[in-house]
């Protein structure tokens, strides 16, 4: 599903992120990218969903070599990659069935198709009966719920998430997890960067451990 | 996607945005009054225009050139003249006034009677005053007719008494470009007006904007929304500015109709009218749509997700 091939990664400030990582991450798999805060895992995660191109290497995402996809094709190859954020990024001035809609809103797909998706989304994260919501009437952990309900309304085939535990407190975050094990289990690839190891610990599932922009151990299943 | 979700989520937008402009009434109604503003200004002068032609619209008819005979000219020969001018297919009239005539008219109607009584003889030379046909009712048509008349043996001197018409009708003319270019001018500013206002609304919801690119939107999704409140910025001031000019021709209206009336006119004030005001609805609100769509487009792309 994903290959990173001698992948390096300089900002124009010329801090340099990436320096040769290469790795595989298969259909259906559950990785965890570790790493102290600067080792690399955000840069993997914006190389993934082209908010970022490789300096140099070669980056696959659902067998397309992303050098090839140009930047008027990047929305639609957005919409096969679901995102969920630290801060989950939810509009605040728009009800929960809003923000979880976006994606399908943005796909095309009918209205009638959408309600009913976007409940079967909130349902699946046990946010039922929340539709007409606030996200700042919900507590972080729902929020972050509502977050990862919009990154899987659309069905994507890829979810990657960013820290998506950080700001939880750690019941809430194991709770984030066993979500996306169950997502996982259904055969969506799953790439989640978090520092915090004792929560990767509790899960068994592949680890890419980064650190100076490399790979430094690799686990598998 | 299927036309039918297409014509839906325009539908959504469309309605979505009068919601945000209601969001910030304030705002929305200070920008579209600055646009109403701008449009009323040369619709006003339009309008003035549009009446000044149609007051002068009888003036045409009234073109009349005074040719005076030489002194020598017998009344028998005046109007020898008179028939070969009348045989002409550019005049429609002409009406003889004698030296005599002339004079006593001159005496009716200027008050000079009693300086006139101490002049010798009639200093009034034999008069034709002829009227060209409408379609010779022009301002080339009555120079050509002018020169023709100058050329007529016994004639001294012709006048064109409606000369000063010529000249307030060329300065109407005059003014009509320039009421093009004062709108042509505003509506640049409009669409300026709307643009900043969009660019404005843009930074503001630059957060929305990143997740939205994010989650796969790509620039046009990103943008319909701005086009559609630019529409209504342009839709909004359109109108008011047919309001306003609508509320200025009934404050002037009874004044004008006294002053026509004053004048021996039954000429009253007439407003922009349906047609005319569609066009400015539709005009404005394509403006406000463009101003947006430049923003928009320009402000979007440089949006980028971090």
């Amino acid at each position: 599903m994903i290959h990173f091939d001698q992948v390096y990664k300089r900002y124009p400030s010329g801090r340099e992120a990436l320096a040769g990582v290469s790795f595989r991450i298969e259909r259906g798999d559950l990785t965890f990218l570790t790493g102290h805060s600067g080792a690399g895992k955000s840069s993997i995660l914006k190389l993934i969903a082209l908010i970022e191109r490789p300096t140099r290497g070669r980056v696959t995402v659902a067998d397309r070599s992303t050098a090839t996809i140009r930047p008027r094709a990047i929305p639609l190859f957005r919409r096969g990659i679901g995102v969920v954020f630290q801060d989950n990024k939810l509009l605040v001035d728009r009800p929960v069935a809003d923000n979880v809609a976006l994606p399908l809103i943005i796909a095309g797909v009918p209205r009638k198709e959408i309600d009913k998706r976007v409940r079967a989304a909130l349902d699946q994260v046990g946010l039922l009966g929340k539709e007409r919501n606030r996200p700042t009437e919900l507590s972080a952990g729902e929020q972050q719920r509502v977050g990862i309900a919009r990154a899987v309304v659309a069905k994507p085939p890829l979810l990657i998430a960013d820290e998506p535990t950080g700001n939880l407190d750690p019941d809430l975050a194991v709770e984030i997890m066993r979500l996306f094990k169950r997502f996982s289990d259904v055969g969506v690839t799953i790439v989640i960067a978090t520092h915090d190891v004792h929560l990767v610990d509790r899960f068994d599932a592949r680890r890419i451990v980064l650190g100076d922009g490399r790979v430094a151990a690799e686990t598998p299943r | 996607m299927n036309v039918g979700a297409y014509v839906d989520r325009h539908a959504q937008t469309l309605v979505g945005s009068i919601g945000r402009v209601a969001d910030a009434p304030v705002a929305f109604l200070m920008t579209m009054t600055v646009i109403g503003i701008a449009v009323a200004l040369p619709l006003c002068l339009f309008v003035f225009l549009q009446n000044a032609r149609q007051a002068m619209a009888g003036w045409n008819d009234a073109f009349e050139l005074s040719v005076y005979l030489t002194k020598s000219t017998t009344p028998t020969r005046t109007r020898e003249v008179a028939a070969q001018i009348r045989s002409r297919d550019d005049v429609a009239n002409v009406r003889v006034i004698l030296a005599p005539q002339a004079l006593a008219e001159f005496r009716r109607y200027s008050g000079f009677g009693d300086a006139l009584d101490a002049l010798q003889e009639n200093p009034l030379p034999n008069t034709l005053v002829v009227t060209p046909t409408p379609a010779a009712s022009t301002a080339a048509g009555t120079a050509a007719l002018r020169r023709a008349l100058r050329a007529v043996p016994d004639v001294d001197q012709v006048q064109l008494d409606t000369q000063w018409v010529q000249r307030l009708i060329a300065i109407v003319d005059l003014l009509r470009r320039v009421v093009w270019l004062a709108a042509g001018l505003l509506g640049l500013g409009v669409a300026l007006i709307v643009g900043n206002t969009i660019r404005l609304d843009i930074q503001n919801r630059r957060a929305e904007i990143e997740v939205m690119k994010l989650v796969g939107a790509s620039d046009g999704f990103a943008r319909r929304p701005f086009l559609y409140s630019g529409f209504w910025y342009g839709f909004g001031g359109g109108a008011l500015a047919l309001l306003l000019v609508a509320v200025a021709v009934a404050w002037v209206s009874a004044p004008v109709s006294r002053l026509a009336h004053l004048y021996g006119s039954g000429f009253s004030l007439t407003g922009i009218g349906v047609e005319a005001g569609a066009v400015v609805l539709l005009s404005s609100s394509l403006l406000g749509w463009l101003g947006a769509w430049i923003a928009a487009t320009q402000h979007i792309r440089a949006i980028n997700p971090s």
